[in-house]
């Protein structure tokens, strides 16, 4: 009797060890999107009402926790039919050529591009690999956005009116006086989640386009110009200008961005720097809140100021999923004009189809207005390595923090960069 | 006859070993599958430079390890970990054992304290460093300070006090110190007051009868009766105060600089950041063989004590 049971118990433990069935009729999305998940499920009951096909949104937040999983995921080769890779081009590119994600060009490409042309091109450009790229990734496209994004200053109307203020600042001088003037009246300046080092890379390549232009940007990245060089000096003096000034509010160094948007939203600050996403949050937050958007204040220096953005939230197909084909048809679903109206509206994000602009929220309208303005690292040709942006954006810290001059921070930072380079030339040499 | 017996006696010596062995099968498979396997994995990973995604990765020999014994912010970040731990062994230890010779005395509502002291080890640790970041913060919104601390200091005459707590180096790591032995003190305090309960209370009357005062007390029976709790309570807060890091990323997100930096945020930059799983699992390889030596140390340290 005992050894029937001790069989019983083996089977079942090796049942247990096999792979679970896939149920052909139903499609799992793994996202971080914690605003967004209700309009996903409504989303997904449509869908299943119109196919039969079921859709899980299953919610892993915050952004930097789902990023592990995903990772962790493709390590143990257990990826959901549809997820998002929110890491670096080389990230991707890496999940690409592990023949973990599923090339789309074909798909896009069908009926005369139809699908392809109903989306942004700047919002597709994040996820497309062209000919000659760096990772040596087949060219194609190889993820869906399905919305678009970028990351502007936001102003309160109501605290510019008590300091006097009756447009807001288009030029770094002119917010610098904004900066007195709310001060004057003991209104905090600037705001933004400078605790997550993205956002800080993101301030500094807006006014490292506005200094030196993107040439002399990915010459930095390739090795041929030095961090030392007066121009990326002038690019971190910004922040000790700011500092000086007092135009950044109290602990702006360590605060993670959700404590940023809070800050903005209750009136606290009249300025914050944020991403489109804001909208849906600050509406949740104060839904009173009379703001406008801007474009960071350019220096005058002779290059255009470029903003990030264009790339939003972009969904990836897994290329080794049993439902492959019905999770393509479910995307094509759900970039389609209708369910992208929806989206926009009940979340309050800018649509990636183009056609789904013409209803949009007129906040969002005004973001939607600097898209022509928008760059954004996963469509340059060659990104900095991760660790010396580590050093760039702690380095940024520490001159708000009145710990280190720019010229510090430049040395250090072009110090890691030579490091980098060393340690190249070592490996490749083994 | 006796070479009979002798057989007799090894087989059912062997036969007996080999149960006592089939004892132990599920214990050492499920050791070795979820910890000397990683370990040797991990170490095995440690040797390669790898982006975690890639089905390829480059052997690089002992060259990750070289570049930690350079990697300045990872010794800082070490340091970080040791003064934290040293503020929970002083303030944090000290705590639980005044509060615990408190609580096994016979005071009024000595159950309520009990259950009020065990609140925040029960808390999560994110709960717990969101509400300290709400205490410290220093913000301000219509001229008064948004965190209570600045809020009360300034309300009660002290607005030279008033300061920007975790966006200043000097202030940041200690706050986070401090958050953390308040947080962790509660569990130090259950397992003291379990130690001083079992204290046999005849010793303390016979102390007394001899004429020992409370100091004397507590110097020649309390302390030398509790050095095996006090033993333990000291490795759980050093091994616990070295692994800290969910309360640091709650209260300071990625850190401020590299001030709040300790060997478990350095790991998740390397290995979530940076990508650099083979470079992460040198570190925390490193990590764990400095956690294992200190806990020998330690075991020494005790095991001296006991013959003494």
């Amino acid at each position: 009797m005992k050894r029937f049971f001790s069989l019983i118990l083996c089977l079942l433990v090796l049942a247990g060890c096999g792979q679970v069935k896939k149920d052909p009729n139903s499609i799992v999305v793994w996202h971080w999107m914690t605003d967004r998940q209700k309009a996903f499920d409504k989303l997904a009951l449509k869908y299943q009402e119109q196919t039969g096909i079921k859709v899980q949104f299953e919610l892993y937040a915050p952004s930097d926790v789902y990023s592990q999983k995903v990772v962790a995921a493709a390590q143990a080769r257990v990826l959901p039919d549809i997820f998002g890779i929110l890491d670096k081009k080389s990230i991707m590119a890496s999940f690409v050529q592990a023949g973990f994600v599923a090339d789309l060009t074909e798909e896009f490409q069908k009926d005369n591009s139809v699908w392809e042309n109903s989306i942004f091109p700047k919002a597709l450009a994040v996820n497309r690999f062209e000919e000659g790229n760096i990772q040596k990734v087949k060219p194609g496209i190889y993820g869906v956005p399905i919305d678009v994004t970028n990351v502007q200053m936001l102003y309160n109307k109501k605290l510019l009116q008590k300091a006097g203020i009756n447009n807001p600042p288009k030029t770094f001088n002119e917010f610098l006086e904004a900066a007195q003037a709310l001060k004057r009246v003991g209104v905090p300046v600037l705001v933004s989640g400078w605790g997550e080092h993205w956002l800080v890379d993101c301030f500094a390549s807006n006014y490292a386009f506005n200094i030196m232009g993107e040439e002399k940007i990915m010459a930095t990245y390739r090795g041929e110009v030095p961090y030392t060089d007066p121009d990326w000096v002038k690019v971190l003096q910004i922040f000790a200008v700011l500092r000086d000034k007092g135009a950044l509010a109290e602990g702006i160094v360590a605060k993670p961005n959700k404590y940023a948007e809070q800050d903005f939203a209750l009136e606290r600050v009249a300025f914050a720097f944020n991403g489109s996403w804001c909208v849906n949050v600050y509406h949740d937050m104060n839904p009173k809140l009379e703001y406008g958007v801007m474009l960071p204040p350019a220096t005058d220096a002779q290059f255009p100021l470029k903003i990030w953005g264009g790339a939003g939230s972009s969904f990836m197909v897994n290329n080794t999923s049993q439902v492959k084909d019905k999770a393509v048809a479910f995307l094509k679903w759900i970039t389609a004009k209708e369910q992208q109206v929806f989206l926009s509206e009940e979340t309050k994000n800018l649509p990636a189809n183009r056609e789904a602009l013409s209803s949009l929220p007129a906040i969002l309208s005004e973001f939607a207005g600097a898209m022509d303005n928008t760059t954004h690292p996963k469509v340059w040709p060659i990104n900095e390595t991760p660790l010396v942006s580590e050093a760039f954006d702690k380095g940024i810290q520490s001159i708000i923090i009145g710990e280190k001059t720019p010229q510090d921070v430049a040395q250090e930072v072009q110090q890691v960069k030579e490091y980098g380079f060393k340690k190249a030339k070592r490996v490749t040499t083994q | 006859m006796s070479a009979i017996t002798s057989k007799i006696f090894n087989a059912a010596y062997a036969k007996d070993k080999f149960e006592n062995f089939l004892f132990i099968v599920p214990a050492v498979l499920i050791f070795s599958i979820f910890y000397i396997y990683p370990f040797f994995d991990i170490f095995n990973l440690s040797l390669h430079e790898w982006n975690g995604i890639d089905l390829s990765r480059e052997f690089v020999g002992l060259q990750n390890f070289q570049e930690l014994i350079h990697d300045k912010v990872w010794w800082m970040s070490l340091w970080h970990a040791a003064f934290i731990t040293i503020i929970a062994l002083t303030l944090q230890n000290a705590l639980a054992f005044a509060l615990a010779l408190a609580c096994d005395r016979e005071i009024r509502m000595k159950r309520f304290y009990m259950v009020v002291f065990f609140i925040p080890p029960v808390l999560s640790e994110v709960v717990v460093g969101l509400i300290w970041q709400w205490i410290l913060n220093a913000g301000m919104q219509n001229g008064e300070h948004i965190g209570l601390l600045n809020y009360w200091l300034a309300k009660s005459g002290l607005p030279q006090l008033v300061h920007n707590w975790l966006s200043d180096p000097a202030t940041a790591l200690p706050c986070i110190a401090i958050v953390h032995s308040w947080k962790g003190f509660g569990w130090g305090f259950i397992m003291l007051l379990a130690g001083l309960r079992i204290i046999d209370r005849e010793l303390y009357e016979a102390a007394k009868v001899d004429g020992a005062g409370s100091l004397s007390i507590f110097k020649n029976v309390t302390l030398p009766m509790m050095v095996p709790v006090i033993f333990v309570v000291v490795v759980l807060t050093i091994l616990g105060s070295m692994q800290v890091f969910v309360l640091i990323l709650s209260m300071v997100g990625h850190g401020l600089v590299y001030h709040t930096e300790v060997p478990v945020t350095r790991i998740l930059v390397s290995m979530s950041e940076t990508n650099r799983f083979g470079y992460a699992c040198a570190q925390g390889v490193t990590f764990g063989v400095i956690l294992v030596m200190v806990s020998v140390v330690l075991k020494q340290i005790s095991n001296r004590m006991k013959q003494e």
